[in-house]
């Protein structure tokens, strides 16, 4: 007999459809009258089939979006997501969980904003709570420069459809009552830039409620398969081999930023990409205190407090290349006295865990969206900070490119080409210093 | 993250500044150097996931600058020497 991976005895579990479960106030109340056994799982774990389509390599929310997409949009489900460890662990599991489109430049303008409306109605489109809440983000000014940018970038913001307002030091006071505004204060403020409608969102949930839309239109979702090797024939890719066998595929979609460099590696591209640690703190849980996003570039530094009440908050990379995915105190602390120069409030607060994660760092700021010189094999990397608010801009402009072989207009400026043809997008001018932007 | 200055040894790696990878360091003879790889100079990385062969300052130290071999999973440094030192990827010298 073959043996099979144990699992909890759940008796009316056995023999479901494999149909979606939908969820609404009145499943929720006949479930808990029967005690939340009859709960279905979200998503199918399959197991990998020798052939596919597509395969997108990565089970993030970047990876686990296009395959929806994929699926809704451009009618392909014969779709894997193969993910190395379990679907959102990597960055969808360690970010902040921030979600803006505040941008200056034109392409990051139309592509963030995309995703910023994307948002707007994914809860309801994916039947999963996402927790989205358009609490508003606030980016402080601490000199008069500062604030003539500022203004700058919420004109350009507004030209292109994106809602911005910028703030004098008495409205910001007013929306962040216990931040420090007085005049003897470590970063003076004199104003700021809000985004109203940025805000926060649940970050596992855009992994989780991708993967069960996926799944339910009929995408497999596979972990704990590690992909070692993707297979060329003639300059076109033929499939992957992974730690749970060989896969044929049509196409192969890397997604799986982070580790960017070393799955195009295996396919012999080179990256315009580093690696390095970007670490967060979270604190014991509090009263309200705070109801929108804060950040400020004087000490590089972002807060929120959750719905569970902790103040969740990061800042700087670590400096250096790394994939340790966890970084070092001096970090830690210059976040511990960044939070308490601001909300001074806060300084008798103490940490509940801090961790790190692996983000690549691209050479302008920017992602990559693109098609790559393999012909069937597609990257989308390089997120930075920015991944996760992005998600579904994301996963949707992917899958447009994987499903068409051509970007969409909304990703077709972020290319792995563009630092050759000059066209780099680097949003705050930094050059081509990873560790800077 | 502890790491050795060739002069000064062990330190705290706060008293470092990071100068990134030592492959993108500026060419002995830069006119004699092709476009093509003018731009994988710059732009782009091998950017492994073990031994990294990268520069660093001591900055508040003795301010020198120098070449380190580096496992970026463990954060282990396992050779430094002067920047134009061939260091080898396994840490011998």
């Amino acid at each position: 007999m073959v043996s099979q991976p144990l699992r909890p005895a759940r008796p009316r579990d056995a023999g479901k459809p494999r149909v979606r479960q939908r969820y609404s106030g009145f499943q929720l109340l006949r479930q808990a009258l029967r005690g939340h056994d009859g709960w279905a799982p979200a998503w199918r774990d399959a197991d990998p089939k020798a052939s596919y389509d597509v395969v997108i390599i990565g089970g993030g929310g970047h990876g686990l979006a296009t395959a929806y997409y994929l699926a809704k949009e451009h009618g392909i489900t014969n779709v894997a997501v193969l993910e190395k460890g379990w679907l959102g662990g990597g960055g969808t599991g360690r970010n902040t969980t921030i979600v803006r489109s505040n941008f200056m430049l034109e392409p990051n303008i139309q592509f963030t904003e995309w995703g910023m409306k994307l948002w707007e109605s994914l809860s309801a489109e994916l039947n999963f709570n996402l927790m989205f809440s358009q609490r508003g983000v606030l980016n402080l000014a601490h000199t008069e420069g500062q604030l003539d940018a500022f203004a700058r970038r919420g004109n350009a913001m507004r030209l292109g459809g994106v809602d911005a307002e910028l703030l004098s030091r008495e409205e910001v006071a007013r929306r962040a009552p216990l931040l420090d505004v007085s005049a003897n204060a470590r970063f003076p403020v004199v104003g700021g830039l809000l985004q109203p409608r940025g805000g926060v969102a649940r970050h596992d949930a855009i992994a989780w409620g991708y993967a069960r839309a996926a799944d339910a239109l009929g995408v497999d979702i596979v972990q704990n398969c590690e992909v070692t090797g993707i297979h060329r024939e003639g300059g076109a890719v033929t499939g992957v081999d992974t730690t749970r066998g060989p896969i044929r595929a049509g196409k192969v979609a890397i997604a799986v930023a982070g580790n960017t460099s070393r799955l195009a590696g295996m396919a012999g591209i080179r990256t315009p990409i580093e690696s390095h640690t970007l670490q967060a703190v979270v604190s014991e849980p509090l009263k309200p205190m705070l109801d929108t996003v804060v950040t400020t570039s004087a000490a590089h530094f972002y807060v929120s407090q959750t719905d569970k009440g902790e103040l969740v908050f990061g800042g700087d990379l670590e400096g250096h290349n790394s994939y340790a995915a966890r970084g070092n105190l001096p970090v830690v602390q210059s976040l511990a006295s960044a939070l308490t120069s601001l909300f001074p409030a806060a300084s008798r607060l103490r940490m509940l865990r801090h961790w790190g994660g692996t983000v690549d760092m691209s050479m302008d700021g920017s992602p990559v969206i693109a098609k790559t010189p393999v012909g069937g094999l597609y990257l989308n990397g390089g997120w930075c900070y920015g991944g996760f608010k992005t998600t579904p801009a994301s996963g949707w402009t992917f899958a447009h490119t994987v499903a068409r072989d051509e970007p969409h207009p909304l990703n077709a400026p972020f290319t792995l080409e563009r630092f050759e043809t000059g066209r780099a997008i680097d949003e705050k001018g930094m050059g081509p210093r990873p560790a800077a932007h | 993250m502890l790491i050795r200055c060739p002069w000064c040894g062990e330190r705290d790696h706060a008293e470092f500044t990071y100068g990134g990878d030592a492959a993108a360091a500026r060419p002995a003879d830069p006119d004699a150097m092709a476009l093509d790889a003018w731009l994988g100079r710059i732009y782009t990385r091998d950017n492994p996931a073990g031994p990294h062969t990268e520069l660093w300052q001591h900055s508040a130290g003795c301010r020198a600058w120098f070449k380190a071999v580096r496992d970026t999973v463990t954060h282990e440094v396992l050779a430094t020497g002067d920047p134009q030192a061939r260091l080898t990827p396994d840490g011998s010298s």
